[in-house]
């Protein structure tokens, strides 16, 4: 059978039914992997062996149940599982294999869900475009010439070339949304203490959130009620309620308040990505939606105060890399360490790449004496007034839809050296990290060169509901899902 | 204080207290040491990626405790910080601890010195965790990460101490407390309690502070007293020979009775210091402060205090008496129930103190309890036994731990105060001692002592000796 | 900013390359980080968490997780069940 075209809940009721076994489901999407990735490079590594294991035992299983029942799943190499090497795509843990499970894996694979790789990633997912992992880039399923977005772009990539049903990723500052949009598949960033962060390698710990990739939006939906709730083992989960958001679903927006903020529509913006948004404004007004412009005033200053914020975290994140107690260590047998300086150094000096470099060169800076109330503490003050913006917006509003990016996926190597640039594309997406807010990108249409362009749609913290139906509604409106990359 | 001529020293403590729970002060490992090396390891005290810390409430409530009884405010919200710095014993490259958001501010001990009591300030207690132990060997270090992530709790004195007695004192105080609040063993030795000192001097009569230095490996508090007395010496030493002092850490080495600066070969610390994002503040409600509040202990000096009016007895004994809760507690309950608060206090600080300290007993070890001593002082103060007798009884109590009218009546110890019984005995003693008794007439008085010893011979010294002596006297026509 | 100096507090040694690339990228960057300097944020409390959500604390129970093999298991070198660096002092 091929299950390329179908959604994973479509395949999960298969195998609940008996219609098809776990092993069957597992080897062709194994197979898809073998015959795919070495042109797209989606995995860091393939878990073979394991899923295949685990699938003859779901398999053996009298009572086949489980929201995921038999679905294979990449995950990012961002979190841990037991006994599979674990990455974060940088060299310092190349050869590092967890002792313990992230609880989103353990959530997944309690739903009966089955580890099928560990999807590739800009190194600590600190790019925009994957080309900072050690394990070279993750390509474009739709062109191999162009990135697939960062950092989750091993996962966007792995869905859209249909070598996963479904993928894991995580967003810091748009690294699940932008990939979604460049990859054509739907992407959701949760409110922010929504999913543990337990066994997720941390990049910046206040703007982490994990979530699902997926062809459909139902799918998608699937998971987060497999993944968001309560965690002890995580003090910024949310106590809130998690509802059966993919029975829920609903098309009809009528009565639904959608947002444009205004300050987003900007020069800056593509013909593409703008005729496309206007396309979807459309699509949500015959959906039975009002549409009308807010405005988020401090709108320019969110990349800023995002890489103040996510530099200075992640240079204390990033501490523990240091050659002691797991992970690359430098090679001292030829020349020893003259101290204790020398030896982290020199470590952390050839174990981590020039991005992550760049960025803890960035938050030590932002910390250190002297500059810490201009940079962190400052951009902590106006992180505070950007949620400010964003809860009056939301007073007149129920969802604000926007671009995810100002242009559509870009070609490799076209950006990397000009990191400033790469910064700021991600004036869309960070926001929604800054001020908690569940944000999707969903895929709309292809432009001109034959590529996906999405839109975005984010929501009022724990409102994630209303987010997916507009969502759900531009899928029905579009039926992007229907469409695949051609070489794949 | 004229003993450092017209310099002065300005001293304040940092105690770092290891507080008593189970598990680590943001992961469930164990906190005991027993186990082998990284046994109590858990993904959290490893710093491994993606492990995240939560807070032992335990942890909060012993430190609130110490706050409170240190007449701290607490904080309704405080946060936690990270201090971030490369050491190999410090597994995340951060420690968590509190920084400008403490849990406690504001407080103030009060010390006994010089039979006086002075007040200390309490700059700040706040939460943190312990590091792991470094082991050198020359040319290489072992780790070992069992005590990493341990609850410690900060308490940070004002430089309110002025002389290296008084310091050891306030540390000898803050053990106290400590104790009394069952929230830490306070064991210099083994490091359950560490104290750091800063120490500068400056002439007196100024305002200004001179350079501190901080003092750190004082393992007892008679450490914390004869480093502090070295160190002061060798600032007026620097300052008088001309030079700076500097701003340093210096060790303490017991042998030599001297301190040494660390080398330092690192920049000074920069320690970027930011609230910690995988933490939330700590919330502590009016109401758990209030409960908290309601559950603590009367400390020592205001229970010294207290004996000293309640029971009438000599400030020593009061401040004897109140150095270990436990201790008080049982004299407490001695003096209540004997109704003899002084004979209590005697029994319980030469008897008791002394089986204890010979036995290296713990008091909650003792099988004597305290209704029982309280028993015995009644039969001495009814006569039943006399006091000598009293202190075999006490012996047998101390190793069967039986009630003590179980031991006089099992070994015939009740006191003879029938007077005919000893009038006859009495006689007994003159008609078989004719040569003593003509002595005594002749006015040799001293033999007066013989016969009662002869009688409570005789009585196996079970004779109330009161009434020995007025028939003695009678008998011998006095 | 002294990039030497930050490199020694990070730990992190750099390339030439990589010296010359930031000390040319650092200022600009930094330029830009500082727009927000205009913004007045007086009286306003820096927002670390931006989600609300109600803390809680864990109960002081003993609950292992790891045996002392899995503790070791990723460790570049030990000695017995320590874990071993070149000498510290």
């Amino acid at each position: 059978m091929d299950f390329t075209s179908k959604e994973a809940h479509e395949i999960k009721d298969l195998l609940v039914k008996g219609e098809v076994s776990s092993q069957e489901v597992i080897q062709f999407f194994l197979q898809r992997i073998e015959d795919k990735d070495p042109k797209i490079n989606a995995f860091i590594t393939v878990n073979k062996e394991g899923a295949l294991k685990r699938a003859q035992k779901l398999d053996q299983l009298k009572e086949k149940k489980g929201k995921l029942f038999g679905i294979p799943i990449a995950i990012k190499d961002m979190l841990c599982t037991k006994g599979l090497r674990t990455t974060a795509g940088s060299k310092i843990l190349e050869n590092f294999i967890p002792p313990y499970t992230a609880t989103v894996v353990k959530r997944l694979e309690e739903e009966g869900a089955i580890v099928i790789g560990k999807a590739n990633q800009d190194e600590f997912a600190m790019g925009s475009s994957n080309e900072t992992s050690y394990f070279g880039p993750s390509k474009n399923p739709w062109n191999f010439e162009y990135v697939p977005g960062g950092s989750s772009g091993g996962s966007a990539a792995a869905v859209s070339a249909r070598m996963a049903p479904l993928s894991i990723g995580t967003d810091t500052g748009g690294s699940i949304r932008q990939p979604a949009h460049f990859c054509g598949v739907v992407g959701v960033k949760p409110t922010y203490g929504r999913v543990s962060r337990y066994g997720v390698i941390a990049f910046a710990s206040s703007l982490d959130q994990v979530g699902p990739f997926s062809l459909s939006v139902k799918d998608s939906a699937l998971v987060l009620e497999v993944i968001c709730g309560w965690d002890a083992n995580d003090s910024t989960t949310a106590k809130a309620p998690v509802s059966e958001w993919s029975q829920n679903l609903s098309a009809d927006l009528k009565g639904l308040k959608v947002g444009l903020p205004k300050e987003y529509f900007t020069e800056a913006l593509s013909e593409d990505v703008r005729q496309t948004l206007d396309r979807a404004i459309e699509a949500v007004k015959q959906a039975g939606a009002h549409v009308e412009e807010v405005s988020l005033p401090l709108t320019r200053y969110a990349v800023p105060i995002y890489y103040i914020i996510a530099t200075s975290e992640a240079s204390s994140n990033l501490a523990r890399y240091d050659g002691v107690r797991f992970g690359f260590r430098a090679d001292f047998s030829r020349e020893p360490a003259r101290d204790l300086v020398d030896f982290y150094s020199r470590t952390r000096g050839e174990g981590f790449g020039t991005e992550v470099k760049r960025r803890i060169i960035l938050g030590t800076h932002a910390l250190s004496s002297g500059y810490y109330d201009a940079y962190y503490k400052k951009a902590c003050q106006v992180r505070f007034l950007l949620r400010e913006d964003f809860s009056k917006a939301f007073e007149k509003c129920d969802v604000l839809m926007s671009p995810v990016a100002t242009t559509s996926a870009f070609k490799l190597g076209e950006r990397i050296h000009d990191p400033l640039t790469m910064y700021t594309n991600d004036i869309y997406t960070t926001s929604s990290n800054l001020a908690g807010l569940p944000s999707m990108s969903v895929p709309v249409e292809l432009n001109s060169e034959g590529l996906p362009v999405g839109v975005q749609i984010s929501a009022s913290h724990f409102e994630e509901q209303k987010m997916l139906n507009v969502a759900f509604s531009l899928e029905k409106a579009f039926n992007f899902k229907a469409k695949r990359p051609k070489d794949v | 204080m004229s003993k450092y001529g017209d310099w002065e020293p300005v001293i304040g403590l940092e105690i770092h207290a290891q507080l008593l729970t189970k598990s680590k002060m943001f992961s469930s490992d164990s906190t005991s040491f027993g186990g082998g090396d990284n046994e109590n390891v858990s993904p959290v005290t490893l710093g491994l990626p993606g492990a995240l810390p939560v807070v032992n409430k335990k942890a909060v409530e012993l430190s609130v405790k110490v706050g409170l009884a240190l007449n701290c405010k607490i904080r309704h919200f405080s946060v936690f910080a990270r201090k971030n710095y490369f050491y190999p014993d410090l597994p995340k490259g951060y420690q968590i601890s509190q920084y400008d958001e403490p849990l406690a501010e504001e407080g103030f001990v009060e010390i006994y010195v010089d039979g006086q009591i002075k007040k200390i300030g309490i700059t700040r207690a706040h939460m943190e965790e312990d590091a792991g132990k470094s082991t050198h060997h020359g040319d290489f270090t072992l780790i070992n990460l069992n005590r990493a992530g341990v609850p410690l709790l900060e308490i940070v004195s004002e430089p309110d101490i002025a002389s290296p007695a008084e310091a050891a004192e306030y540390a000898r105080t803050i053990r106290r407390i400590l104790r009394y609040l069952e929230v830490c063993d306070g064991n210099l030795e083994e490091g359950s309690m560490r104290c750091d000192c800063n120490v500068s001097v400056r002439k007196k009569g100024t305002q200004q502070f001179g350079t501190k230095v901080e003092l750190k490996n004082l393992n007892s508090f008679r450490f914390v007293e004869k480093a502090l007395e070295y160190e002061i010496e060798r600032q007026i030493m620097v300052i008088e020979s001309g030079e700076k002092v500097i701003q340093e850490t210096r060790l303490y080495d017991s042998a030599k009775n001297r301190t040494h600066s660390m080398r330092s070969k690192e920049e000074a610390h920069d320690y970027r210091y930011f609230p910690d994002p995988d933490l939330l503040p700590v919330q502590i409600s009016e109401n758990w402060i209030q409960e908290i509040k309601s559950s603590l202990p009367e400390l020592p000096i205001y229970r010294a205090r207290r004996f000293q009016e309640e029971f009438k007895i000599p400030e020593y004994d009061a401040f004897v008496l109140t150095q270990e809760k436990d201790i008080a507690d049982y004299f407490e309950e001695v003096a209540e129930q004997s109704g003899n608060p002084k004979a209590a206090s005697n029994w319980v600080m030469v008897e008791l103190l002394r089986e204890i300290k010979e036995s290296k007993k713990e008091i909650s070890n003792v099988k004597i309890q305290p209704k029982q001593l309280a028993q015995l002082i009644k039969m001495i103060d009814s006569k039943q036994i006399s006091g000598k007798i009293a202190k075999t009884v006490f012996a047998e109590m101390w190793e069967r731990g039986q009630d003590p009218q179980f031991i006089v009546k099992e070994k015939g110890l009740v006191q003879i105060s029938d007077p005919s019984s000893i009038e006859k005995m009495v006689e007994e003693v003159l008609s078989s001692s004719p040569q003593q008794v003509k002595q005594y007439r002749e006015g040799k008085k001293k033999v007066f002592g013989y016969f009662v010893g002869q009688v409570m011979k005789a009585t196996k010294g079970q004779a109330n000796p009161e009434l020995v002596n007025k028939i003695l006297k009678e008998k011998l026509g006095d | 900013m002294e990039l030497k100096k930050v490199a020694q507090l990070a730990r992190l040694y750099l390339s030439e390359q990589e010296m010359e690339e930031f000390q040319k990228q650092m200022k600009s960057i930094f330029q830009y980080f500082e727009e927000i300097k205009d913004i007045d944020t007086k009286g306003i409390k820096p927002l670390v968490t931006p989600t609300p959500m109600e803390a809680f604390f864990r109960e002081d129970e003993v609950i292992q997780t790891l045996s002392v093999e899995e503790v070791l298991q990723n460790a570049p070198e030990k000695s017995g069940h320590l874990f071993k660096v070149p000498p510290v002092v």
